[in-house]
């Protein structure tokens, strides 16, 4: 980097989770998860299921809402938990322009039946940013080109396999112009010969220095894209380390026999 | 001589003489009552979807209070008769307190309707509304959209597609239960058709009546099914 300013905001990280704590009912779900995740890493988180992985995610753009810890994103404080232990929220609109800053992938896709690829594509951006159909729809039919279903723009959804839903997914959330791309488990729903698809557009994401958080199965990406693995049992993070080093010689016994058992 | 011979007679007598005059004859205060059930249903319809619809999201709406109070109007609402509504709004409306006020037949009847068929469609709107996946709700959220464009963007078009064969079946239901409001001696097309029976002792105005709300009925059947297939363009 040239210049000493860029690397000093280069500095500021796109998101740091400072001792999360998230309960269900009885069940503790996160037990004071930390992580500090920079521009350009490509993160993935293994584990377990039900070890708080997926709703570490969630926390993280206020899909769900934590009982104590702090979340900044890029330097914008989401939540934080004062000395009495009270957490607090940033106001609402506040809060959106800062969840705006994260896009997400969903298990379930979570398309809109009722609208065409397209559509599914330019309504935020239309209905959110206010931008002219116009505008949005060359952009848009750019993202469809780069997940290779240009020609499935007037689709439904309901129509495509789920590899092509999970691709349409994510060009509906790069068309809002995150910073970060949050993945929750995206290949978990597809059927296996389906996977490829979806991990190639992903990986094409990460070429290009996109910011990811992803929630994941597939340890082939983990090890293969990701800069860094997580690796979290109970509610904890064991491990967060260099994808290399994680793999080949992990410290922690639960995540040696998790691998174990995976690969 | 019984009724039914006399009537009888007078059958056979209209069909000597001339059907077709007759008919003509009883057509315009038929149409004249078809043109009352029309009014009746036609406001309270518009008038009582949007209430409906606001009904729903109350009672949907976090605040546990707003909602216990909306359960219990439509309890109020579908529990007694629809014509024991009228009545009171008309005759005893006026000597309660406060909101107490007299309202011409025809107003009166409008309220009514209104009251009572909003708490049913409310109901139509919750449950399609609650049949939306929550995942439907999230995604619209990480997108940016507020409730309100959630609401209108997302939710509220996947809820038409899914309550349409209800709405159907409540809306025809509205264009003959119009009749009821004969009790407060408006003349409506089965009220119409009544005096006609009565004056002339012949059933034929029944089966004029009878065609006319068949007719409106076909109507909104065919209007419901271009609707439901105008929507059947996606699958859910």
């Amino acid at each position: 980097m040239p210049s000493t300013t860029t690397e000093l905001m280069d500095v500021t990280p796109m998101i740091a989770a400072r001792k999360l704590y998230k309960r269900f009912g009885r069940a503790e779900v996160l037990k004071g998860v930390s992580l500090t995740i920079d521009k350009g890493e490509v993160i993935a988180v293994i584990g377990p299921s039900g070890s708080g992985k997926s709703t570490f995610l969630r926390c993280l753009n206020h899909l769900e809402v934590i009982d104590a810890g702090e979340i900044v994103i890029e330097g914008d404080t989401l939540v934080d938990t004062d000395a009495s232990g009270c957490c607090r929220y940033a106001p609402e609109p506040e809060l959106r322009r800062i969840c705006r800053k994260m896009g997400m992938v969903f298990q379930q896709f979570n398309l809109f039946p009722h609208l065409t690829v397209l559509q599914n594509i330019t309504e935020a951006p239309i209905t959110v940013k206010g931008l002219s159909r116009e505008a949005v729809i060359p952009q848009a039919e750019e993202l469809l080109r780069k997940v290779g279903l240009l020609e499935k723009r007037d689709a439904y959804p309901a129509r495509l396999s789920g590899g092509q839903k999970q691709r349409v997914a994510i060009a509906r959330a790069l068309a809002m112009e995150p910073d970060i791309m949050l993945f929750d488990e995206p290949t978990s729903a597809l059927d296996p010969e389906l996977t490829g698809e979806v991990l190639r557009s992903m990986r094409q994401l990460a070429d290009e220095r996109m910011t990811m958080l992803v929630v994941t199965h597939e340890m082939a990406f983990a090890r293969d894209v990701s800069t860094r693995v997580v690796f979290m049992d109970e509610g904890e993070i064991l491990e967060a380390r260099a994808a290399r080093e994680m793999f080949a010689s992990p410290a922690h016994p639960r995540t040696r026999a998790f691998l174990e058992h995976m690969l | 001589m019984t009724i039914q011979t006399r009537i009888g007679r007078r059958l056979v007598g209209v069909a000597r003489h001339d059907g077709m005059t007759y008919f003509l004859e009883i057509l315009q205060p038929l149409l004249e009552g078809t043109g009352v059930t029309l009014h009746v249903f036609l406001l309270t319809l518009a008038l009582s979807v949007p209430f409906g619809l606001g009904l729903a999201l109350l009672r949907l709406s976090p605040w546990r209070l707003v909602g216990r109070v909306v359960n219990g109007y439509i309890w109020l609402m579908r529990g007694t008769p629809l014509m024991l509504q009228m009545l009171f709004i008309y005759f005893a409306l006026p000597f309660v307190p406060v909101i107490g006020v007299r309202l011409p037949d025809f107003p009166a009847a409008i309220v009514a309707f209104v009251l009572n068929y909003a708490a049913y469609f409310a109901e139509i709107f919750r449950a399609g509304i609650q049949s939306i996946e929550r995942g439907q709700y999230e995604a619209a959220k990480v997108l940016g959209l507020s409730y309100g464009q959630t609401m209108r963007r997302v939710v509220l078009p996947q809820v038409i597609k899914r309550i349409l064969p209800p709405m159907s079946n409540e809306t025809i239901t509205l264009v003959k239960d119009t009749s009821l409001i004969y009790v407060l001696a408006m003349n409506d097309l089965l009220r119409a058709a009544r005096g006609l029976v009565q004056r002339d002792f012949t059933t034929m105005p029944f089966v004029v009546a009878a065609a006319f709300y068949l007719l409106m009925t076909l109507v909104l059947t065919w209007g419901f099914q271009y609707l439901e297939k105008r929507h059947a363009v996606y699958d859910d």
